[in-house]
């Protein structure tokens, strides 16, 4: 076969001459890492409160919650991504939209992609929060509200400690999912890790060491958080349940 | 405030339809894919020889490891170039397109191949000894009365996941393939109503794929019953 390796091309100058390929690839990475961990956040975050009024005997609350996690399992992620990025701007009061449409695309993108993945994730997250809720026995929540707590304070002391605890296997999965989805936003520009290979590709042509590099990156991401993860699942574990103590 | 124009919808179905029709093509081929491959996974998986199962070990976390798009771009601007020097196929003969599809089969295969992996392990122990009671081989005793028990608990979740996979086809994008959504971006780039397209393929695909759960889900139950 006849391909001229050539690994010392990270090391060139890039086309524009400001930065070596290697600076791209760890733009692109730490592009990666940032948006993957803040979306991550406001995921949890969200996804906490819709899986916790996933399970409240409110109608209402529940139904809004149940909405919420089927509009954001059921439409394919590219397809929130380009709602986000393409038609929410022109949807917002026309100052809005404007103000939006002049900022850095960059910002743009970054927000765009931020909001995507940390709504398609968050509705995942409130069902790991559902499913690890109704999990506990029934009798814990009779016996807190027989205690003469209230239901908020039942959720507050008995519920949620237990299942934050519970849930931790499962999240590990969504955390590792939510790095691997981050690539999809390399489709509206967004200069991360998947998005400096293919450019990598076009701009060195060396297609095989890009490639692989920027595949090595994400098995690397993987492996960190699945021993970081495994450290915290360690450290959490309920005595007495499969996997405990 | 956007001003809906709705008009080029109509014009354009059949163009969507074909795009849907490629979509369901993809999905067809690899939830056939994946579920054969798949099985032959697990069943490397379990094996007692070292080499096969650690080889399909090696295979599922590298995929799972892996973006989707990684690998479609893998398989959509390197692979061609390496079967055709490879196989000294002439420059230029379109593979790509084929080489896509395989790439998406050959990921969603890790998946499938986990999740029948913990349908294997779900039927009990006694099975397999009372089929190796009665005389049958290992793979007699797998194929005539484990697999048929796994395959039974395991539907709803392959079907589950083939509806993972319908949504994951969107991702071909990338290669350029004009599936259902690929047509819907045309259409809305080509007559500058990207909005109202991009709405609609939502809308599309959201009624698919909550339909079909339901339908999952409804079978889920009845099986529970049983």
């Amino acid at each position: 076969m006849a391909y001229n390796w050539n690994w010392g091309v990270f090391l060139q100058p890039t086309a524009t001459g400001d930065d070596t390929y290697l600076g791209w690839m760890f733009y692109g990475f730490k592009m990666t890492i940032t948006l993957s961990l803040s979306a991550w956040l406001i995921a949890l975050a969200i996804g906490a409160v819709v899986g916790v009024l996933r399970t409240v005997p409110n109608r209402w609350l529940s139904g809004f919650a149940t909405a919420y996690v089927e509009v954001f399992r059921n439409i394919p992620l590219l397809v929130q991504l380009f709602l986000w990025y393409f038609v929410l701007p022109e949807l917002l009061p026309v100052a809005w939209g404007d103000a939006l449409k002049q900022t850095n695309p960059i910002v743009q993108q970054f927000l765009a992609s931020m909001v995507c993945l940390a709504l398609f994730t968050s509705a995942r997250v409130a069902e790991q929060v559902r499913s690890g809720i109704n999990s506990l026995p029934p009798g814990q929540k009779n016996a807190g509200l027989a205690m003469g707590f209230t239901l908020p304070q039942t959720y507050r002391f008995v519920l949620l400690p237990m299942a934050v605890r519970l849930i931790v296997p499962p999240l590990t999965s969504e955390f590792l999912n939510i790095f691997k989805n981050s690539a999809v936003c390399s489709t509206i520009g967004l200069l991360e890790l998947a998005a400096e290979g293919r450019q990598l590709v076009d701009y060195t042509a060396q297609p095989y060491e890009s490639f692989i590099a920027v595949t090595l990156a994400y098995l690397l991401i993987n492996v960190v958080v699945m021993f970081g993860m495994r450290w915290v699942e360690a450290h959490v574990r309920v005595p007495g349940y499969i996997g405990g103590k | 405030m956007h001003e809906f124009d709705w008009s080029s919808i109509p014009g354009a179905l059949p163009f969507l339809w074909d795009g849907m029709v490629i979509s369901l093509q993809i999905t067809a081929t690899a939830v056939l894919v994946g579920i054969v491959w798949g099985t032959l996974l697990a069943l490397m998986r379990l094996s007692s020889i070292t080499p096969l199962s650690w080889l399909a070990a090696a295979y599922v976390n590298l995929f799972r490891a892996v973006p989707l798009v990684m690998v479609l771009l893998w398989f959509f601007l390197i692979v061609p170039s390496l079967l055709e020097s490879l196989l000294g196929l002439p420059r230029g003969s379109d593979v790509r397109l084929a080489s896509a599809i395989t790439g998406f089969a050959l990921f969603e295969a890790a998946y499938y191949s986990e999740i029948i992996r913990a349908g294997i392990q779900s039927v009990p122990k006694g099975q397999m000894a009372a089929a190796s009671a009665l005389g049958m081989t290992y793979g007699q005793s797998m194929r005539l009365v484990v697999l048929p028990q796994a395959f039974r608990n395991m539907v709803p979740l392959l079907l589950t996941q083939g509806i993972i996979l319908f949504q994951d086809t969107s991702l071909v994008y990338v290669s350029a393939l004009a599936d259902f959504f690929g047509a819907a971006y045309k259409v809305g780039d080509r007559d500058g109503r990207l909005v109202e397209l991009l709405l609609f393929a939502g809308a599309v695909y959201f009624v698919i794929c909550f339909t079909a759960s339901r339908i999952v889900r409804h079978y889920q139950n009845k099986l529970k019953v049983a």
